[in-house]
This record gives C-alpha cells, structure tokens and sequence, in this order.
C-alpha cells in the first residue's frame, strides 16, 4: 500500500491488528501509551477485545488466560511496567504458550525516566522471570521494521509455543517516520487444536495449560524438551543486518534506534576514509553469534554502542571469545548518543586521527 | 509567507500532521517582519518530540518559547505552568502548537471560554494542519471527523484549514500535488477556508492551482 506516516508506537498497534492479534491487556505508561491508545480505539471496531486492567500483573494474566484459548494475543508497557509482568510471563513460558509482549524502554532503574533507554536488555534476554526458560527477543531499528517484525513475532510465537518479546525504546515510540503496510494477508496461523483450551465441545479430552509439575523429574523432563525446542531456535531464527563490514578495520555493534546513530557515524568515519562498519542484532535472543563473527572477521577493534550502562557489550564478547578486542560506550538515564560522540569513539579505536 | 491569519492563532491538528514545523516556521516568519513573537507549547500528550526544541532557534530570533516546566524532562507531569490568559492579554502576536488529535486539544477547553472571547473580536484563528498521508486521515471523509473531535473537546471553532499533507523527509512534489484535491473536498465538507498547502522548502515547488503555497524549511532535526 501507499505510504503513510506514522508514529511507531501507531504503527506497532495497527501492525498488531493486521497480524491477527485479537486480544490486548495493559496498562498505561508513558512512552508507550500511544500503542494502547491506538487499540482502545481501533481493536472494538475490528473484532478485537480492548481492556485496560487494573495492573500490570492483572494484565498479564489475562494475557495468559487468552493465549491458553490460542487466540493472538498481547500486552504492552514500558520498563517498570515489564518488571511488574515478569512474574506472568514466566507463567506463559512455563506454560507453553504464545504471547507477544512489547517493551518501549525508559531510563531504569526504578522510576527512572520518561526519555529513551536500552537499559532493560539483560531483563529481556536473560532474566525476564524466575526459572529456566528464554524469550525470543527481538529488536527493530525503524517505524518500518516494528511494522515487519510484528507479525514476524506473532508466527515465531506460535510456531514455538512460547512469548516474544519485541523491545522498542521511547525514541522508536515517539517518532514519525514513513510506513507502509504488508497488503492485509491472513496470516497462515499454526494449528492449535491439540493444546488449546478453547472448549471441549464434550467431543475430547481436556487440554491442561499449565505450570505446576508435582514430581521433580516430570518438571526437569518439561525443561528439558522446551531447551531443546531453545536449540533449534538459536540454530534457525536469529538475525542481523551488517552495513559495510567486510573490509571494516573498526566493526561497531548496536541495535535498535542507538544503530541510527552508529550508522551516521560509520558512514561519516567512512567518508574519512575510515574502513568502519556496523553489525545490527535484529534478534537479541537468539543472539546472532555466527553474523558477528562473520563481520569481525577481519576487524582490528569492536565497539558496542547502547543506551545503557553496557549490556548486550556482554553478549558481543561472549559470541568473540576473546579473539578481538571489545570496547563499550553508551549513555543512560534518558540521553541518546550523537554521531559525533560515536565517530569520536571509532576514531580513537582506529588509532587516532586520519 | 504571508498569511491572513489574526493576532493570536491556536495551531491544532493530528499527530504528526506537522503542526510543530508549521508554527516554528511561522513564528520565524512573523519576527522576521518585525511581529513581536511568543510560542506557547501547548503539548499535553507529546513526552518528547516537540515546539519545546526549538527553544535556541527561537531565542536567537528574539522569539519567546513559554512550554510546561516539565516539557523534554524525564517527568511526565503534563501540567501548565504559565498565564495564558496574560499572554493573550499582551496584545502582541501569540503562536498556540496544541498537543496532536482530540487528546492533546483536551487542554485547551480549560481555556475555551478566554480565548473564545478573542475570536468573538475577531483576534483569533483557530486552524487545523491536516496531513492526507496520516494512517487515519487519508480521505476529506476521516479528516472531517477528526477536526470535529478537536473541536468538541476544544469546546473552540476552527476557522481555517492548512494542507500540510507530507510524508516527512520522504515528501516529494507529487505527494502535495495530489493532496490539493482532498484538502479542497475538506473545505468544501466543513466550510471552513483553506488557507494554503505548504511544501517543504527542499523539494520543487509544487503545482497547487487556485490554493496558495507556501514553502518553509524542515526544521525538526532527528537524533542522527
């Protein structure tokens, strides 16, 4: 269809909608409000179901009362509002089904702020919840990406029978940038009649959503098959964009609205005659290790540039082992990196001035 | 860009209509005749991402910004702390950039009955900047109802129309070419005048028949 602007938090709604989501609970929370502004007035007139819960953690309840029916269904917050739903999204995965859960992050810890923050990176990776279990994470960089990667989220959900995660960041929320939308396709949803309980029709056995296991190895037995189920998905679906690498000297690594800026700043270092080039992580789980070795490959240094206090930089030196050197920079609390600040940072790497 | 608008003009319209780039182009315009200016960021509902910005560019022209304490902080107290009443009182040329849709021209029923007062003496325009490539304003039809909405929660009148149909940096002549039409059928719909279409100053000009163009410069800046 013909382009239209957008804000991205706009765009992530209607995406949603186009994606089949039938179901949204949350709570409002600046800078995400406009997603469920977005829906409370859209989802009614679409066949959707629009509530605004009395919480956080009555929302994502909801979310997972929805999503045992098997219907599309999601929930969206931003940074405090995410640590109020752990608790329920450890539920989803323990109970194995999908959800879609958007984070449009704010500076943390605590209150924190209101302006763009990358700072909940390690939560949704690593530690989104109690107990053994992953998220697939993943992480736009435009208003056009957020719209593609919606229904992206929505089918990798389903296909793995498991919540998604797609981390935005206030910046990315807040700003206008053309779109335009996938023409209405039904998306081809998976079957869902051997696990969802959406009613017996007293024709068969009950389905069981569930995550309680009384005995020890019945639970470690569960755990078992759902990192095998990781494992596939950590070999099949992780993702990356590499702008200018092969014969980058200075590799830098970012991801979402933080690799706008790193790519001004590659292309300035370029135009210095700068052989600099930028590995974007388009998932953050499966983090893609195999696109960042390939793009260092011949590199003499690597940056990680974040919104936070150096999170993912961890992921990037993991997925390394030490063979290159890894250099951080970032701001936080709200403060969004400048071109300026990064070139600095990829000059001084590349051993001084040109 | 010179245009029949009054002393005080409240700028509504949708989200990323373009209000914020229309009113800090005007208020360019404006001092740089000589107007004694000041902008209210009337932004409720906007975090970030607005009038508030142009507070250097401003000041440089001599220009008075008066936004909410808390406009471009890391608080959301969407709160006003100023006197509008006084400012419209001053006597001097007032810029208004309310928040974007019917949420943001809430606000502004707080101060209908005020500046209700002005338009009865002929002091005050209240406009609508409309963008056809909106999502939910594509069509004279949606528009219609959405300057309605403003002007229900507004509990205000508009008096006029700005076509400023763009698509951002990716606005091209053909795109506010083909936007005239709409913004007439809008116009037609309402009964409200179309004041002008406005095109970006880094595109050729566009062809916009019977409507006057104006061409100002894009002057909200990304982070990269």
């Amino acid at each position: 269809m013909e382009k239209v602007l957008m804000k991205g938090n706009e765009a992530l709604a209607e995406a949603a909608i186009r994606a089949g989501c039938k179901c949204f609970f949350g709570y409002p929370i600046t800078p995400q409000t406009e997603l469920s502004e977005y829906l409370s007035k859209q989802m009614p007139k679409r066949g959707g179901v629009f509530l605004q819960a009395e919480s956080e953690v009555a929302a994502i309840n909801m979310v997972l009362g929805a999503a045992a029916t098997g219907t599309r269904v999601m929930t969206s917050s931003s940074s405090p509002g995410v640590s109020l739903k752990s608790e329920g999204i450890s539920y989803i995965a323990g109970s194995d089904v999908p959800a879609l859960i958007i984070n449009v992050q704010r500076g943390g810890p605590g209150l924190g702020g209101i302006q763009p923050s990358q700072a909940d990176y390690w939560q949704a990776t690593k530690g989104l919840g109690h107990g053994d279990f992953r998220l697939i994470v993943l992480a736009p960089s435009s208003v056009q990406e957020v719209v593609d990667l919606v229904g992206k989220a929505f089918d990798l959900g389903d296909k793995y029978r498991m919540p998604v995660m797609l981390l935005s960041d206030g910046l990315l929320g807040q700003m206008m940038e053309p779109v335009s939308f996938p023409e209405a396709t039904e998306t081809a949803q998976i079957d869902k009649s051997d696990w969802a309980a959406d009613g017996t029709k007293m024709a068969r056995e009950h389905h069981i959503v569930n995550s309680l296991y009384i005995e020890a190895t019945d639970l470690e037995e569960i755990v078992k098959a759902r990192y095998q189920r990781y494992a596939v998905i950590e070999e099949n679906e992780s993702d990356a964009e590499s702008y200018l690498t092969d014969d980058a000297d200075v590799v830098v690594v970012a991801y979402g609205a933080t690799s706008r800026v790193v790519k001004s700043a590659v292309n300035k270092a370029r135009a210095a005659g700068i052989k600099a080039g930028m590995l974007r992580p388009i998932t953050l789980w499966p983090f893609p290790k195999k696109q960042l070795c390939a793009a260092c490959e011949n590199a003499k240094a690597v940056l990680t540039v974040e919104m936070s206090m150096g999170q993912m930089v961890d992921d990037v030196k993991l997925a390394l082992e030490c063979k290159k050197p890894v250099s951080f920079f970032g701001r936080t609390g709200g403060v969004i990196p400048t071109p300026a600040e990064v070139y600095a940072e990829i000059v001084k790497l590349n051993g001084g001035a040109q | 860009m010179r245009l029949p608008l009054k002393r005080i003009v409240v700028v509504t319209g949708h989200y990323g209509s373009g209000k914020t780039n229309f009113t800090a182009a005007l208020a360019l315009q404006l001092a740089a005749e000589g107007k004694k200016v000041t902008v209210v960021d009337f932004d409720l509902v906007n975090p970030y991402f607005r009038t508030a910005d142009f507070a250097n560019a401003f000041a440089q022209k001599g220009i008075t910004l008066r936004a909410p304490d808390f406009a471009n902080t890391n608080v959301d107290i969407p709160s006003i702390q100023f006197d509008l009443g006084g400012l419209a009182a001053a006597g001097e040329t007032l810029l208004i950039d309310v928040g974007g849709d019917d949420d943001g021209a809430v606000a502004l029923g707080r101060y209908a009955h005020m500046l209700n007062s002005y338009a009865e003496t002929g002091e005050l325009d209240m406009i609508a900047v409309v963008s056809f490539r909106r999502y939910l304003t594509r069509t004279a039809e949606e528009a219609q109802a959405y300057l309605q909405s403003i002007e229900q929660v507004s509990r205000m009148r508009l008096s006029g129309i700005v076509n400023n149909t763009n698509l951002g940096v990716e606005t091209t002549t053909a795109i506010v070419e083909e936007s005239v039409a709409e913004a007439k059928k809008l116009s037609a719909l309402t009964g409200l005048p179309l004041i002008c279409t406005v095109a970006p100053d880094t595109i050729k000009a566009p062809q916009t028949g019977d409507c006057p163009l104006v061409t100002i410069p894009m002057m909200v800046k990304l982070p990269w």
